[in-house]
């Protein structure tokens, strides 16, 4: 499978078979569920093929607004009914809104490995 | 009749600081015009940096800019989105933005309250739903208020609502207030003003 890629002005969404990693890139402040569904639906693709590991490396992701983070959080409650895919996501302290708001999404989906560096 | 939701700030004393802008969503499509909340909402983070009691030579300083310019980006941004998504389009209303500052002597190193509001008008079949959830996110613990609408966006396939105003009480400690007032009866035309209160 190649690289998919998703990509605008601001922001990058790449996802990479070999290792099953979405890397998210830039200022995602998109108009809500409508505007995210070309990367929910990604997302949900991903999770239909049912890797042993999913990863979403937020660590260049310097902006998302609520709605991302609605989008975000409905992907991972949604894993709750897949079982077997260890959902890992990556953020960075470097980014103002990943320190506040990433550990919510461990509510949702408690055996979510959050690696915030 | 006017009604008065949370915590709201009803006037400020004239020498404070502050800044106000004036947005006109009729005159382009709110997609076209949607990007331009984030480039707002950082420009007004940059505007407000400078409020900011920073020692230079403090090597906390620059950390603590970025993570107050994180926050007010996030909060104008989410109060702007809001606003230009919801002002009645029919009323020709322009969205009124404004933010105030004040410095709290009491609170220690010199923190400073950041007040973000914005006006617009809402549709009249719209205000009791919601002025309902309003009481209801009031009322409620935030965090658990804030899994059960992912939960029921997920189960009714919808966009989970309220979660812009939950972050911003939940990640960023804010305290949010309402002020619905009526603008003109004939046509019916009401205005809510949509405050946070913010200390960096």
């Amino acid at each position: 499978m190649a690289i998919e890629e998703i990509k605008d002005k601001d922001y990058t969404v790449q996802y990479d078979p070999e290792s099953s990693t979405v890397d998210f890139i830039g200022l995602l402040s998109l108009g809500g569920p409508k505007e995210y569904a070309p990367i929910t639906d990604l997302l949900n693709k991903i999770a239909d093929s049912k890797p042993e590991q999913m990863t979403l490396n937020l660590r260049k992701l310097e902006f998302l607004n609520s709605s991302g983070i609605s989008m975000l959080s409905k992907f991972v409650l949604g894993l709750r009914k897949k079982k077997g895919i260890q959902l890992v996501v990556l953020g960075s302290n470097e980014i103002p809104w990943q320190g506040k708001s990433l550990k919510n999404l461990q509510k949702f989906l408690p055996s979510l490995k959050l690696e915030i560096e | 009749m006017q009604k008065v939701f949370g915590d709201y700030i009803e006037e400020f004393p004239p020498e404070l600081d502050s800044l106000e802008m004036i947005f006109s969503p009729t005159a382009h499509s709110i997609r076209k015009r949607w990007s331009n909340n984030r480039l707002s909402a950082q420009f007004i983070a940059d505007y407000c940096s400078t409020f900011l009691p920073v020692d230079d030579d403090n090597p906390d300083g620059d950390r603590r800019i970025k993570e107050s310019k994180g926050s007010i980006t996030y909060i104008a941004n989410e109060l702007l989105e809001n606003a230009m998504k919801f002002n009645d389009r029919e009323s020709k209303f322009k969205v009124k933005f404004c933010i105030y500052f004040i410095e709290d002597i009491e609170l220690e190193n010199g923190s400073v309250t950041v007040v973000l509001f914005v006006t617009n008008t809402v549709n009249p079949q719209g205000i009791d739903k919601f002025q309902a959830f309003l009481t209801q996110l009031l009322a409620s613990d935030p965090e658990e208020l804030y899994v059960t609408q992912v939960e029921k966006s997920l189960e009714e396939d919808s966009e989970a609502s309220g979660l812009g105003f939950l972050t911003m009480i939940n990640d960023y400690s804010a305290k949010l207030g309402w002020k619905f007032e009526p603008l003109s009866t004939e046509p019916q035309i009401h205005t809510v003003t949509t405050m946070a209160q913010l200390t960096v």
